[in-house]
């Protein structure tokens, strides 16, 4: 049983290639990552600058700066968190904490994936239909904020619900036997234990909120305004839309221009994500049960 | 001890017990917001689009290539053409992703040890962070002119180019949820096979996958899905101009690109602007179906 | 001080969890003062009696209940504020449950509720529960710390310190010692002999000699069903019933 037999050779070597394999599979999948950033880095990193950065756009967008879409971008997720981090966390504590196993709670969950899987585009028309004209925003930050919110409103919730049922069970149990109700419970030992899972939900909806496009476009989202908003129903700019516009709809731009709006605007969102990521390592490690 | 009987405590529904009450209330408004979500969408998008009923011929629609609402004399709103172009882009990125991502999930989720395995699930969250809008833009300025110099075509934005790139965007998402349904198969099979002497890849083979082929069908279900309702990777790299795709280097345009190209520049309340909501309508209920598809699949799992 | 209402009341009390029957048809009572032990073998239905107590059916997906029981002479099910209930019944379960709260904060987290604010008083009741759980000297220079980091058998001992720390009328014990050592144990058992001057105890416990050393009657639970009620001895002479003979002289079970 245990000789090297020309079976066991056999399979040793396909193993072997198996392992192989899969290892160049993956790593063609994730290689792209890198090259990407590479190419935008060595592109665009000429482009970069502070006036690059604080300066507005000027000669029709073939120059300056981005002042503008980063604070529009910034005005847009602040109040899309707003609304839907409330929401995604109430949401979360009911399937959590208090939803029975019946059909309604399977329909909430059907509902969520649908929300996470329904065409960004989609998440657009609805955007226009119900806050641009139903409830009569206009195209405003507002309006695009609102979409965004709704569209993101899944990765709270997932996010979230993953944070709250990593508090073992017992806990639950232990503060209900005294008499706790559940309120107190949520209160004193599940969200106190949860809420750095909870915060990483929200970085992460942080960045895939950032580099939404398709919800902004029709919602809120100008093509050129060089000038900084100044109140929620006023129309901006925004990064994402920028890079969309200066790489597609403007003439004569610099070569470097777009990928330097690229390289900002990817720069942003991995910078979330990555704090993201290195927030739940540390999570994971000071482990308090 | 006291007379309980007498003592009003168990009868009095005090601050603790309204703050509950309270909360389950709102939690549960926060939890149903989600289908309230769900349904206002289609209402919304449905209330646009309604009045193109007037308008509406299926044989046309359905039956014609040709996307021309804005034609003065014969405005036509056939979406085979558009069919056609989403269905070999998404088609296309399946054809890449599937293997990959599969591939990428048993190595993650049967070979990867340790730190490597972290890495590797990292880059691949870095994956799925990229907008699509810089993808789009990659797929413009990287891959356009790398296809039009390696294959000598007139130009290089195409399915090919946009297929790749929806591939790369389709694969972390399905990478993720087929490594969970890996993982989800208990450790116990894989010993029980490891004991006859099996190795990695034989337990794999005849043990985790067929245990999780549910999970990973509904991980290349959720993938579809993604690829399907992608908007700005595909407006920016598939060339945008309505053919019957033949050739991989042919341009081609998808119905979420259509609505996002063209909704800014119709009337509010125009038979093109109703047009594209119902067009709206048919992305939304497509996508419904198969998260509904996946959902069904995946509820399965855990009742076998 | 003594009086004819007993403590816990159940009569035809049945437990089902969705089609399966935990419970049958129980029917004893335990009167105020006493230790009652509760022996059988596992899933006889001991556990579910004790949830249904203190309600935690309303927590526990697809428990139901039927038949009386009743808690000071009154049922279960008519207290209009469950959580006035579980205040008054302190419950002890096997696994030890330290709270990820500090060693202070565990102790002082029902008298919190109950809406004590003194420092001072809370300082007295975290020491006076936990030197009755037989904690405090070897937590006392470190109150701080976390209850969920210390080991499985100060744990438990913490979690009976939390249990006393309501002053509950009735204290529930579900095998206190299985993550306790013995020394220990016999520790607890002394405090519990003490404690009964205070308060109604309910102790399921799958030591035979346990339940002897303590209990002043003790039911015996065969499969959901509630075999007998009769003083501990009557379970070691045959009195009881001759499956209880079996099981304390380890024939099954």
């Amino acid at each position: 049983m245990f000789d090297a037999t020309p079976r066991n050779l056999k399979d040793a070597r396909r193993e072997g290639l198996v392992r192989i394999l899969f290892l160049l599979m993956t790593a063609l999948l994730v290689l792209p990552v890198l090259l990407i950033l590479g190419v935008l880095v060595a592109k665009g990193g000429s482009a970069l600058s502070w006036d690059f950065l604080f300066t507005e756009p000027t000669d029709g967008m073939t120059a300056g700066g981005l002042l503008p879409a980063l604070v529009g971008t910034i005005w847009l997720v602040v109040i899309a968190l707003i609304v839907s981090v409330p929401i995604g966390i109430a949401a979360a504590l009911y399937l959590s904490e208090y939803a029975p196993d019946n059909w309604l709670t399977r329909a909430i969950n059907l509902a969520i994936i649908n929300l996470a899987g329904v065409p960004s585009i989609v998440h657009a028309l609805f955007g226009v239909g119900a806050f641009v004209i139903f409830f009569g925003f206009g195209t405003s930050i507002l309006a695009a904020s609102f979409t965004l919110a709704v569209m993101t409103l899944p990765v709270v919730i997932v996010s979230t619900r993953e944070a709250l049922q990593a508090v073992p069970q017992s806990f639950r149990e232990a503060c209900w036997n005294m008499g706790a109700t559940r309120w107190q419970t949520i209160r004193k030992v599940v969200l106190p234990n949860s809420i750095s899972g909870i915060l990483t939900g929200v970085i992460l909806e942080v960045s895939r909120t950032a580099g939404e496009t398709a919800p902004i476009m029709f919602t809120g989202a100008a093509f050129f305004l060089p000038f900084l908003p100044e109140s929620v129903y006023d129309q901006t700019m925004a990064m994402s839309l920028h890079l969309f516009v200066v790489a597609t709809q403007v003439p004569n731009v610099p070569d470097n221009l777009p990928f330097g709006v690229a390289l900002v605007l990817i720069g942003m969102v991995l910078a979330m994500n990555a704090i993201s990521i290195a927030f739940r390592t540390w999570l994971r490690r000071k482990k308090k049960w | 001890m006291t007379d309980r009987k007498a003592d009003p405590a168990v009868d009095r529904r005090d601050v603790a017990w309204w703050s509950d009450k309270a909360v389950s209330v709102l939690v549960f408004l926060g939890g149903i917001s989600a289908i309230l979500f769900i349904i206002g969408i289609f209402v919304f998008i449905t209330r646009e689009g309604f009045g193109f009923g007037e308008h509406f011929k299926a044989g046309e629609i359905f039956g014609s290539t040709r996307w021309a609402p804005t034609s003065d004399s014969n405005p036509t709103y056939g979406i085979l053409a558009l069919v056609a172009g989403t269905a070999s882009v998404t088609g296309l990125a399946m054809l890449i992703a599937v293997p990959f991502s599969l591939g990428a999930a048993i190595y993650i989720a049967e070979f990867a040890k340790g730190r490597t395995r972290e890495v590797l699930k990292v880059l691949v969250e870095m994956l799925a962070a990229i907008p699509s809008v810089v993808w789009g833009f990659i797929g413009l300025t990287i891959m356009n002119p790398l296809i039009i110099q390696t294959f000598d075509v007139p130009i290089g934005l195409c399915v090919l180019n946009s297929g790749l790139i929806l591939g790369l965007m389709a694969a972390p998402i399905m990478t993720t949820i087929a490594e969970d349904a890996l993982k989800a198969v208990p450790d116990s099979y894989r010993e029980a096979a490891e004991a006859l002497g099996a190795t990695r890849w034989q337990v794999t083979r005849r043990v985790v996958l067929p245990a999780a082929r549910q999970g990973l069908l509904a991980a290349v279900l959720l993938g579809v899905g993604r690829g399907f309702g992608e908007t700005m990777a595909v407006l920016m790299a598939s060339g945008h101009s309505i053919n019957l795709p033949t050739s991989p280097f042919d341009s081609v345009r998808a119905l979420t690109a259509t609505i996002a190209a063209e909704l800014g520049e119709t009337a509010v309340g125009s038979p093109h602007y109703q047009a594209l909501f119902m067009l709206g309508i048919l992305l939304f209920a497509v996508t419904f179906l198969i998260n509904l598809a996946a959902d069904l699949i995946v509820r399965g799992i855990r009742k076998g | 001080m003594v009086t004819a209402t007993p403590e816990i009341r159940v009569q035809n009390l049945s437990i089902q969890y969705g089609e399966k029957v935990a419970l049958a048809g129980a029917s004893f009572e335990v009167m105020p003062n006493e230790i009652f032990g509760i022996i059988g073998p596992a899933n006889s239905g001991k556990t579910s009696f004790l949830k249904v107590l203190n309600r935690m059916d309303t927590f526990t997906p697809g428990m139901r209940f039927s038949g009386t029981a009743e808690v000071g002479g009154r049922d279960v099910r008519s207290w209009r504020n469950l959580y006035a209930l579980r205040r008054r019944i302190g419950v002890v379960f096997p696994l030890p449950v330290g709270l990820p709260l500090s060693v202070y904060d565990n102790v002082a987290f029902a008298p919190r509720l109950a809406g004590v604010r003194g420092k001072a008083e809370l300082d007295a009741i975290v020491e006076r529960c936990l030197r009755r759980a037989a904690l405090w000297d070897e937590v006392k220079d470190r109150l701080k710390a976390l209850g969920s980091l210390l080991s499985g058998g100060q744990q438990q001992r913490l979690t009976i310190a939390r249990a006393l720390s309501q002053e509950p009328s009735i204290l529930l014990l579900d095998e206190f010692s299985i993550a306790v050592d013995p020394v220990t144990t016999m520790r607890i058992e002394d405090v519990l002999k003490e404690l009964k001057q205070e308060m109604t105890i309910v102790l399921v416990t799958n030591l035979v000699q346990q339940a002897r050393r303590l209990a002043d009657r003790t039911a015996f639970f065969l499969m959901g069903e509630c075999v007998s009620v009769s003083p501990t001895e009557a379970l070691f002479t045959g009195d009881a019933d001759p499956r209880a003979r079996d099981y304390v002289e380890g024939r099954f079970g």
